[in-house]
């Protein structure tokens, strides 16, 4: 299986371990990740304005290249997966923002939304299959519990990312079943961190980001697991004890990885 | 800019309808950041509605607002506040000198675990 | 020739205000066969009436065109005065210039012009015109009623009462529908079984009703005053005849581990079961998804047990061929599913419910004997919170309903008083958006829970309701006091929407009766015929037709039965008379319009025709029973050779209306 991967600004910098586990997690599991040539920042937020269009352009371009590559582009992180799968959606459903970035761009062949986005955990889910993984791991991470720790960016608004039940979701844990290790269900899962209030509220994401944590940790959680570095980052800053890691690296462990 | 241009500025940029709103109040219910907001998600659709955007524009609120889009996901009537929120700032920082966040004020705030996603966003969402 | 009438109505300024009735009224007047033409106030009223058959004297009118309102509103009115009149009714023509015209239309120049052209079709169309007789056709005096909860009950009770006979048809094995789940009813506060237990004793002892339990409707055929209906009986695995409700049999059934769904779930049954005490037939019945014996031959407990040798494991399902004049709907409603809102954490914890779970729970025959119990540990809840709204009144782009519910607020009420009542001891906090309680002695019953029971009323919406350390933490907006309330509940209630039962939607179809978008039956005037379908001879009971409480189902219940005893009270119906008619000489016997008929009202026939050469062939050709023909016209557009046709509606009619407006 081959996909376009777009690893965006994060994954290059501060989250390397998050690339270069997914990268390696994905090459044994027999999956091939061309890097999209010549990508873009997505911005790290969707421009939610209608009169936006400027600011969506890097998304398209991205986009743009999938379907030149005709396969579906895969991202890591859940802020680039949540910019790329709402930029597509409105180039397929939002005709005025479709039609002005065309003309932006110039594009003689309009793209209209024909590019597939995944998250990697969509790929492995969908793709893939968790029972195939199960089959694939050496080292299951028995005796684990782990809580999985959504956020809002891989889930909202449900209807365009369709990524799973926006509310009840079940994807990371049952990959964390797959890799041999138990599932912690708490509350606050899919609730904010505070994002990007860590540049100037501190206090704030504090806030939120404890209510998460104290969850999984009255759930009897021994770490937690993200996709997103900006949530890692929150999670790790508001000083529970409980490891916060990349669902990456459990991946990576499970499967034997050095 | 006049109260009535104001107020279609922010229904053009959000693309929401407030009229829809039945006044639940399930947005403010489920804002993890109610506490610190001075008008709370609801007020925004309320006053954007009778077009009171001045004072939405005025207060820190709309800072506040980390477009986890919680509200969005959970109106019975899609209404949209977070969309709403979003227009109301942008409304304020597309006028010059009105950034939010100065690119000078930024290495004081960082450490050296912050995730270049946190910039980039931060800039989308505070500065033009 | 015809001598024609040209009646221009004003409708006050519905259709004057928008189209020029007297500029009408005079272009018509020059249409050819026109020999009189007027234009006046109101049409339909008695003095209108009198200008109409006035002229037909006169006149020596043979026919008359009438512009106004649908012929849906006074097609009727306009016929019998041509009647009076002394011309055959259907020399009448309507050309509805108010709904297809002024009500649709703002602009007066172009609205008279399309004014005029749609009088001019009805006058092309009336040249051709030929006096119609209707035919007549009888009434079997027996109605069945499709559901058998309380709007079922109440229907055939009063219909037998009448001295008519019913059958009810209910697919579960008990009549008594929801109500029957029901612990108290408001605003009096009595117990719903002490109230609806006796009505299904008195359908089990009349005479004139028969009941077909766990049974449903299959298929329908026939018009009004003769429908044919064929009645599936499900297998009970039980000889109705013998068993005598002992209920030894699920005493002593080893499958101990089947869902209630009397309960709702909440607790499990065996797999011979009678749903409740007071069922009505008292008759056990065999789950066959869980009977151990149907499942794999080995078991017979029950049949051991039997002392009347009631078990019959061989038992097959049987379809019965019923007539009947009338038929009712009433086939309820159901709390909508609650899984596309985990926001309030239905499917995470189970002690988030729904208020009809609730009514279990607080039910004394119901899974904890009447005390209000936690379903997670079964301890006693300090702090309940009730939501209202989930899922009613969204915006029609969700997964909710666009409509308001209408019973949440007064069920609520009575849950949030009888908790306060026995157990004073428990904070019970009542989110609402509105709170709705038009009916007799209702704000009275709702401000009694405030006022008298200190139940918590607040103006908001819960936003996220989260399972933490046995609580359930509810984030909620007080938008009185403008703040963001987290409550640590022990148990939290949902008022949630309800939705017709999902049986209706294709049970409509079989009926060819009409619903709304959200499988709501419609009523033939959402005003004046709120009982009937617009398809004659259903009648509609209950919340088929929309949300309603009890003392609202029961008065609809039996305004519908007066509707059935008036349709059964006839000897004879007077049938369609514009009915389809077939050219037995260019009929090929293909057999399309049959296929078509969705009504089954063509058969055909072998006939003798006398050739040319004076010969003689038997031809296979269509026939229409005109007692059957509800003249929808789809054998005639169905017809390959052009041999059917419709009267009063025939192909040259409407054509020469298309050229009259093409004109």
């Amino acid at each position: 299986m081959v996909f376009s991967y777009y690893p965006g600004c994060t994954l290059r910098t501060k989250a390397k371990e998050l690339d270069r586990k997914a990268r390696l997690a994905a090459k044994e599991l027999g999956i091939e990740l061309c890097e999209v040539p010549e990508w873009q920042c997505c911005g790290g937020c969707y421009p939610v304005a209608k009169d936006e269009i400027a600011t969506k352009l890097s998304a398209v371009r991205t986009l743009m290249a999938a379907k030149e590559a005709d396969r579906p582009v895969v991202t890591v992180c859940s802020a680039c997966h949540n910019v790329l799968k709402r930029v597509n959606d409105d180039m397929k459903n939002d005709p005025v923002i479709s039609d002005r970035a065309n003309r932006y761009l110039q594009n003689e062949v309009p793209y209209q939304g024909e590019a597939e986005v995944l998250h990697f955990l969509e790929m492995l889910r969908d793709k893939v299959g968790f029972d195939r993984i199960a089959e694939k791991v050496t080292k299951p991470l028995t005796g684990r519990k782990i809580a999985a720790y959504y956020g809002c960016l891989l889930l909202r608004p449900g209807k365009v990312m369709a990524f799973d039940d926006p509310e009840n979701p079940t994807i990371i844990e049952d990959f964390i079943r797959a890799l041999g290790a138990e599932a912690v269900v708490y509350p606050y899962r899919n609730e904010c961190c505070g994002a990007y209030l860590a540049l100037e509220d501190r206090d704030s994401v504090k806030k939120k980001s404890s209510a998460v944590l104290n969850g999984a940790k009255a759930g009897g959680a021994d770490s937690v697991i993200t996709a997103c570095p900006l949530c890692l980052y929150n999670l790790q800053k508001c000083g529970g004890e409980i490891p916060v890691l990349y669902f990456t690296e459990l991946l990576f462990e499970a499967l034997g990885l050095e | 800019m006049e109260q009535k241009n104001l107020k279609e500025t922010v229904l053009r940029i959000s693309g929401v309808n407030p009229r829809k709103c039945m006044k639940c109040g399930k947005c403010s219910g489920t804002c993890p950041s109610y506490d610190e907001m001075e008008f709370h998600p609801h007020q925004f659709v309320y006053m954007v509605e009778n077009g009171e955007i001045e004072p939405l524009m005025a207060s820190k609120s709309i800072y506040r607002c980390l477009t986890c889009f919680a509200c969005v996901e959970r109106c019975p009537r899609q209404v949209e506040p977070a969309k709403l929120i979003e227009a109301v700032r942008l409304t304020v920082i597309r006028q010059q000198g009105q950034n939010h966040l100065k690119p000078d004020a930024i290495p004081a705030l960082l450490d050296e675990d912050m995730p270049q996603q946190a910039l980039v966003t931060a800039m989308r969402k505070y500065a033009k | 020739m015809q001598r024609i009438g040209v009646f221009v109505c004003w409708c006050g300024s519905n259709i004057a205000a928008t189209v020029d009735v007297k500029a009408v009224a005079e272009a018509l007047g020059k249409e050819p066969g026109v020999v009189f033409f007027e234009d006046y106030q109101y049409m339909c009223s008695e003095e209108g009436q009198n200008k109409i058959k006035n002229a037909i004297k006169d006149y020596a009118l043979t026919g008359a065109v009438i512009c106004s309102c649908s012929p849906r509103m006074h097609e009727n009115t306009f016929r019998k005065a041509a009647a009076a009149a002394g011309i055959n009714s259907f020399m009448v023509e309507i050309a509805n210039i108010r709904e297809q015209c002024s009500w649709i239309h703002k602009d007066k120049v172009s609205a008279t012009e399309k004014a005029i052209v749609l009088g001019r079709a009805a006058i092309a169309k009336l040249h051709l015109n030929a006096p119609l007789t209707a035919g007549e056709s009888p009434v079997v005096k027996r109605a069945l009623v499709i559901g058998g909860g309380i709007a079922g009950i109440q229907t055939a009770l009063d219909i037998a009462d009448a001295g008519f006979e019913v059958d009810i048809v209910e697919k579960k094995p008990t009549i008594g529908g929801k109500m029957s789940q029901i612990d108290k009813t408001f605003p009096t506060l009595d117990c719903a079984a002490c109230i609806l237990t006796p009505k299904m004793v008195d359908v089990a002892q009349s005479e004139k009703i028969r009941i077909f339990a766990y049974s449903e409707v299959e298929a329908v055929k026939g018009f009004v005053g003769n429908f044919n209906v064929s009645i599936r009986k499900k297998a009970r695995y039980v000889d109705e005849v013998k068993c005598t409700g002992c209920g030894l049999c699920t005493e002593k059934c080893p499958q101990k581990k089947v869902p209630n769904d009397f309960n709702l779930g909440l607790d499990q049954k065996r797999a011979i079961y009678i749903p409740f005490a007071q069922a009505v037939p008292k008759i056990a019945t065999i789950d066959a998804d869980y009977c151990t014996m149907l499942k794999t031959g080995k078991c017979g407990v029950c049949s051991k047990v039997c002392t009347a040798g009631a078990i019959d494991y061989k038992q097959k399902d049987t379809v019965l061929e019923e007539q009947y004049g009338a038929i009712v709907v009433a086939t309820g409603f159901n709390p909508i599913e609650l899984t596309k809102y985990d926001e309030f954490a239905y499917s995470q914890s189970p002690d988030v419910i729904t208020s009809l779970e609730f009514e279990r729970i607080t039910n004394a025959a119901g899974p904890t004997g009447g005390t209000l119990l936690r379903p997670s540990d079964g301890t006693h809840p300090h702090k309940i919170v009730f939501v209202q709204c989930v899922g009613s009144r969204e915006d029609g782009n969700g997964c909710g309903k666009t409509y308001c519910s209408k019973i949440c607020c007064m069920y609520t009420a009575k849950h949030a008083m009888l908790t306060r009542e026995k157990y004073p001891d428990t904070e019970v906090y009542v989110f609402y958006i509105d709170v709705r309680t038009p009916g007799k002695n209702f704000d009275e019953f709702y401000r009694r829970a405030v006022e008298e029971y200190g139940v918590h009323y607040i103006k908001g919406m819960v936003g996220k309701v989260s399972p933490e350390n046995g609580k359930l933490m509810v984030r909620a907006s007080d938008l009185i006091e403008g703040k963001q309330l987290l409550i640590d509940a022990d148990l939290v209630v949902l008022a949630a929407a309800i939705e017709p039962d999902k049986s209706a939607r294709p049970l409509a179809t079989m009926l060819t009766a009409s619903m709304d978008t959200n499988d709501f039956f419609t009523e033939a005037h959402p005003k004046l015929r709120p009982v009937e379908s617009p398809t004659a001879g259903i009648f509609l009971s209950g919340c088929c037709q929309g949300p309603k409480d009890i003392p609202e189902t029961v008065a609809q219940a039996s305004a519908c039965a007066a509707k059935v005893i008036g349709l059964l009270n006839k000897d004879k119906l007077t049938c369609n008379a514009c009915v389809a008619h077939p050219d037995e000489m260019l009929c090929n016997g293909c057999s399309t319009c049959e296929k078509v008929c969705p009504y089954g009202a063509i058969t055909y026939e072998s006939k003798e025709f006398r050739m040319p050469d004076r010969t003689t062939r038997i031809r296979r050709v269509a026939s229409v029973n005109p007692a059957v023909c509800q003249g929808c016209g789809a054998c005639t557009v169905a017809c390959p050779s052009g041999a059917m046709d419709l009267h009063g509606f025939s192909n040259r009619q409407i054509m020469a209306e298309v050229d009259a407006i093409c004109k």
